[in-house]
């Protein structure tokens, strides 16, 4: 009570619903993976149900990690930061509050419809065309309020993780308006309007920089706030952050093909994908070394704040990634590496290891101040999911490696007569033991989110203010 | 009249964009607007400082907390 004057003009109501959201979110969609994870190595776990099946509950876990918990984390954090950097209230009204509830809206209708098979077959963008629509009219309104906060700010400068912000949802409207072109023939069936190989590269183009401004674009302008923030320093270097910004802007939009290697697209297309791949190394390694070395003069801080522990190894992972995914971009290794478990380490330690960690460290500096708090409940819980998640992180794609590896390779191999050395299910059987690795992993990581709901639940509801910082000699 | 085909025009766009950034590059390291970015990349702390002279205690950031 005595606290709700501290921001009277700030719109934080709207910024709370997505935290929790983002949290309850988290828990929901590491479940599901864990699910699919075990049903790769016991198959009796579909219960033979046709909705609890590997094909139908795979896109949800997709769905849900993405939409649900990136995409709400985005939310939290794009309001949080665009009314405290401008100065001002959010624009728009009752349209903030409808951002909410049509987002959430979105992700239950994924929830009802994806389990029940009704699906366009476009990895992250299965959801069929009413809810496209639904999407579509959410972003916009989502876009007119961070714009128009934009406009009417009060200060004369806007900080750069506003720019990663509005470039992140100007990109992401074009491109889920672009790639969900169809024709209804049915409530709950379309056919897209691109066709044969035009159809893969808009879904490629769509898919690569899902990954290219959701979940990178997106993120970055979380890091340069929190990472900042929790550090208490400037950012290293603010030139480089605007340089970082126009030059990832500009070259991801083109690494898409790099998804079509060795398909029917035009080999020139997957010429150019993959030389914008490598190109892009050197944006996302300035990027990341701009994060990281904010630390710099302040490294003792790690010692003791697993908070900012989150948000550098958050940055670490970041930039293994971006080596990894333009070496895998390369033809010849990604004649290697496509189609096998490879992928899905590369996928997970970006979105486990920079997506996840820089949104939990960013939520556990939110969460004490919009619930009128010092800290957060329990420091050392913090600490103790900052271990669970980094080991549940490393076996995973520790696993996925050495199994995508060994199927690269065992499909490859030919006898010298020309027939194929092994068979598909004898890479299969090679894998299990792997995928037992990766499902005790991704377990780790399931554990580490119930800890932080379980911290989350304790400060919101303790009596405000109760908690007090402690100061560091 | 001028024609251009379109394998010249896709080359011109491709310099125009690497002399844009460029001149990015160029802007963004000029000594002029060292103080002003320097300015920027403070302006997200303006506000706790301000915050801290009203509310004594609150609203501090966190540090850490061993005991709990």
């Amino acid at each position: 009570m005595t606290t709700t004057l501290e921001h009277p003009s700030y719109n934080f109501n709207v910024v709370r619903q997505f935290t929790v959201m983002t949290v309850i979110w988290g828990i929901f969609g590491t479940s599901l993976g864990v699910l699919i994870a075990a049903q790769l190595i016991w198959p009796a776990l579909n219960f033979e149900t046709p909705w609890l099946t590997y094909s139908r509950l795979r896109p949800l876990h997709t769905n849900v990690v993405i939409f649900a918990f990136g995409t709400s984390a985005l939310f939290a954090t794009s309001y949080y930061v665009v009314q405290r950097t401008c100065k001002s209230v959010l624009f728009g009204g009752k349209l903030v509050a409808f951002t909410f509830w049509g987002w959430q809206a979105v992700i239950v209708l994924a929830i009802i419809t994806l389990p029940m098979g009704y699906t366009s077959s476009k990895e992250y963008a299965e959801l069929e065309w009413p809810i496209d629509i639904l999407i579509a009219v959410v972003w916009i309104s989502y876009a007119i309020v961070f714009f128009g906060t934009l406009v009417k700010r009060k200060t004369s400068h806007i900080y750069v993780a506003n720019w990663f912000f509005g470039g992140f949802i100007l990109t992401v409207a074009v491109l889920h308006i672009g790639n969900s072109m169809v024709i209804p023939v049915s409530m709950f069936k379309s056919y897209s309007i691109y066709s044969g190989a035009i159809d893969a590269m808009m879904q490629w183009w769509y898919g690569h920089n899902a990954v290219g401004f959701l979940l990178t674009a997106g993120f970055l302008g979380m890091m340069y706030y929190f990472v900042p923030k929790q550090a208490e320093r400037p950012v290293y270097s603010y030139r480089l952050s605007i340089v970082h910004f126009w030059a990832l802007i500009s070259l991801y939009i083109w690494a898409g093909p790099h998804h079509l290697h060795y398909t029917a697209l035009p080999d020139w297309a997957q010429s150019v994908g993959m030389v914008m791949s490598i190109v892009l190394f050197l944006p996302s390694w300035g990027g990341m070394i701009n994060g990281i070395m904010t630390l710099s003069g302040a490294w003792h801080k790690l010692r003791y704040d697993p908070i900012l522990r989150f948000l550098i190894v958050s940055l670490s992972f970041y930039g293994m990634s971006t080596f990894e995914g333009p070496m895998m971009a390369i033809k010849s290794v990604n004649a290697l590496s496509h189609y096998t478990d490879w992928t899905i380490g590369h996928v997970h330690s970006g979105a486990l290891g920079w997506v996840a960690m820089v949104t939990i460290g960013a939520m556990y500096h939110l969460i004490p101040i919009l619930f009128n708090q010092g800290r957060m409940y329990s420091t050392r819980l913090i600490n103790v999911h900052f271990w669970l998640h980094t080991s549940g992180i490393v076996l995973y794609i520790v696993a996925m490696w050495i199994s995508g590896v060994m199927q690269g390779l065992m499909w490859r191999a030919v006898n010298t007569d020309g027939t194929l050395t092994y068979s598909f299910v004898e890479s299969l059987v090679a894998s299990k033991p792997f995928y037992f690795m990766r499902f005790v992993g991704g377990v780790l990581v399931v554990a580490g989110f119930l800890l932080m709901a379980y911290n989350m639940y304790k400060t919101v509801y303790a009596k405000d203010n109760s908690l007090k910082p402690i100061e560091v000699t | 009249m001028i024609t251009i085909d379109y394998g010249t025009l896709r080359g011109l766009v491709a310099l125009l964009i690497l002399a844009l950034f460029i001149v990015i590059v160029v802007w963004s390291y000029s000594k002029k607007r060292k103080s002003a970015f320097d300015e920027a990349a403070n302006s997200i702390f303006e506000e706790d400082t301000e915050t801290e002279l009203k509310h004594s205690d609150k609203n501090k950031k966190q540090e850490t907390n061993n005991n709990v």
